[in-house]
């Protein structure tokens, strides 16, 4: 990037360059505005406005902030929400970590293969993706029936917490999959073998060289991952009971049921905190230090 | 790594494959269901559920409505978003690092406390149920997915080349139109459908903005989960599946044989 930069600078007449390069400037200003015009309209405002709401309605004041933290379910809500994310990101950890490290491994072939399963839970639209897991995780769904026809006896799913995780991890495994290869696909395996011939047995060679290497993508798949959990919708509501609530039902609920502006624009103010702070935290730790100059 | 270990890796490897792909795949079976009912496995054959889709009013008019907000989005996602992968190609390094972090955050923003705020502004512009309010509101949230794939066109292109090009005698319109242009336009196209799909897959804020007059299929969808178990959900899932397939294998071949000549 920066290189380029400089580059393209220089190719520039050195006579004009002063004031073109000043003109240029100036000019890819204007080409981002509508795009920042259009946050400010859509993304600025309605945030600035559910943030007032939050300390003006009913009446001016900390009052939202004081009922939420003081009533108890909605302390167990946020509790719950915080636990099934960290539950969510595991599971996608461990299911994502050694695939994407086989996705490296094989051919070019068998890697479009696993490139297409990862990618076809984004062809379907997200709405029906959840009435799938509905479909495989009622009492009388798919797994179920296996279950069944095994001869144990059926396990309870939908509704439970443990069936939003499962759905929740499935429709973000991805989000899990693809930072974690994009840093696997630069280590070079060779250090592997070389940590092998000098005696590493290979789970040492795993912990102390492979690890290590990948944790960029590790740390940057599970951000993004918890956060958009922290968010989620469409899932809890449709696989979830009142035992797995999740914190954005309840500012629905809020607004469109209870019409409480104040009340819903305090959580949602919470949630949005909890969600910036977490990426200011983790931001610096899903960068490669040792990609820092140019890019591949 | 030794052999039982291979084996072990790749069997789980196959099952997380086949977690991530069961539920694209459950729907199609439940789709020619005979009866009313989303019970596993499906009873018998008929194609009822898609006559339903096609001739019921309640699912076309939402098809249409996604269909034609998708559209427009697209369009103006993938002109506002492609000049600011412009803007923040030929900017500071510094400032574009905080503009493009700036314009990637609806990505990030929790769907419920935006559609909220969403909601309040469009109550009091009257832009609730609109097309105009359906196509801002999407369009923010597609803006993202242009930037990042057309700047990724972007850092592979050479810009010696349009440098070559006015040193030829071509005006800074022309390099762009006949030597810029056509290289990154792969990156452009990827954009548009990226933001066509963003709106057309989009729930949360439409679920809020919606009214009578105006329903997307998500909505619809989603409204049709949660009031009954109706089988013509599940038709729409492969309809959709099947035309995704399709556009996606069409976009491999085209991409393929590009990279061939």
């Amino acid at each position: 990037m920066a290189t380029r930069a400089i580059d393209s600078r220089d190719t520039v007449p050195a006579v004009t360059a002063d004031g073109r390069r000043r003109w240029f400037r100036g000019q890819a200003f204007w080409l981002v505005a509508p795009a920042l015009l259009l946050l400010v309209i859509c993304l600025g405002l309605p945030l600035a406005i559910v943030t007032l709401r939050s300390f003006s309605e009913p009446q001016w004041g900390w009052q939202n902030y004081a009922w939420f933290f003081g009533t108890p379910v909605n302390l167990t809500v946020l509790q719950r929400t915080f636990a099934i994310s960290a539950w969510v990101t595991l599971v996608c950890l461990i299911a994502g970590y050694p695939y994407a490290y086989v996705m490296t491994a094989v051919g070019p072939r068998m890697r479009l293969v696993l490139i297409l399963c990862v990618l076809v839970p984004f062809w379907v639209s997200g709405v029906v993706r959840t009435l799938a897991w509905v479909i495989l995780l009622q009492d009388s769904g798919v797994i179920n029936s296996a279950i069944r026809a095994v001869g144990l006896s059926p396990v309870k799913l939908i509704r439970t917490q443990t069936g939003v995780v499962i759905g929740m991890a499935q429709v973000l495994l991805p989000f899990m999959i693809l930072p974690l290869y994009s840093v696997m696909k630069t280590i070079d395996l060779r250090l592997m073998q070389a940590a092998r011939s000098l005696g590493a047995s290979p789970a040492r060679a795993f912990a102390q060289v492979y690890l290590p290497l990948s944790l960029p993508g590790v740390y940057a798949g599970a951000i993004i991952v918890f956060i958009l959990a922290l968010g989620f919708y469409i899932t809890p509501a449709l696989l979830g009971g009142p035992r797995s609530t999740m914190l954005s039902t309840l500012i629905q609920n809020q607004v469109l049921s209870l019409l409480n502006w104040g009340r819903g624009g305090a959580m949602g103010v919470v949630l949005l905190i909890a969600t910036f702070v977490l990426l200011a935290l983790a931001a610096p730790l899903s960068r490669q230090p040792h990609k820092t100059g140019s890019r591949r | 790594m030794k052999q039982p270990g291979r084996i072990l890796l790749g069997l789980y490897c196959l099952l997380v494959a086949v977690w991530l792909v069961a539920p694209t795949i459950v729907v199609v079976p439940m789709s020619f269901n005979d009866k009313k009912s989303l019970a596993f496995p499906p009873s018998g054959f008929s194609w009822q559920w898609y006559q339903n889709f096609f001739t019921n009013p309640e699912w076309s008019a939402s098809l249409v409505g996604s269909l034609k907000v998708a559209v427009v989005t697209a369009l103006f996602a993938t002109v506002i978003g492609t000049l600011a992968a412009f803007g923040l190609d030929r900017m500071k390094s510094r400032v574009s690092g905080v503009l493009r972090a700036l314009l990637i955050t609806p990505m990030v923003v929790p769907g419920v406390v935006l559609a909220v705020g969403i909601y309040a502004v469009y109550l009091d512009t009257r832009l609730v149920g609109t097309m105009t309010g359906f196509v801002l509101a999407h369009t923010m949230l597609a803006v993202p997915f242009v930037i990042i794939a057309v700047s990724a066109s972007l850092e592979v292109f050479d810009k010696r080349l349009e440098t070559a090009a006015a040193s030829l005698g071509a005006t800074r319109l022309t390099a762009f139109r006949t030597v810029t242009l056509p290289l990154i336009a792969p990156g452009i196209l990827s954009g548009l459908l990226f933001a066509f799909v963003t709106s057309f897959d989009e729930i949360i804020v439409a679920l809020f903005i919606t009214s009578p007059y105006l329903k997307t299929l998500p909505v619809q969808i989603f409204s049709s989960i949660t009031r009954d178990a109706d089988p013509t959900v599940a038709a729409v899932g492969t309809l959709l599946f099947i035309v995704t397939s399709l556009v996606i294998g069409a976009g491999l071949l085209i991409g393929s044989r590009q990279g061939k000549r």
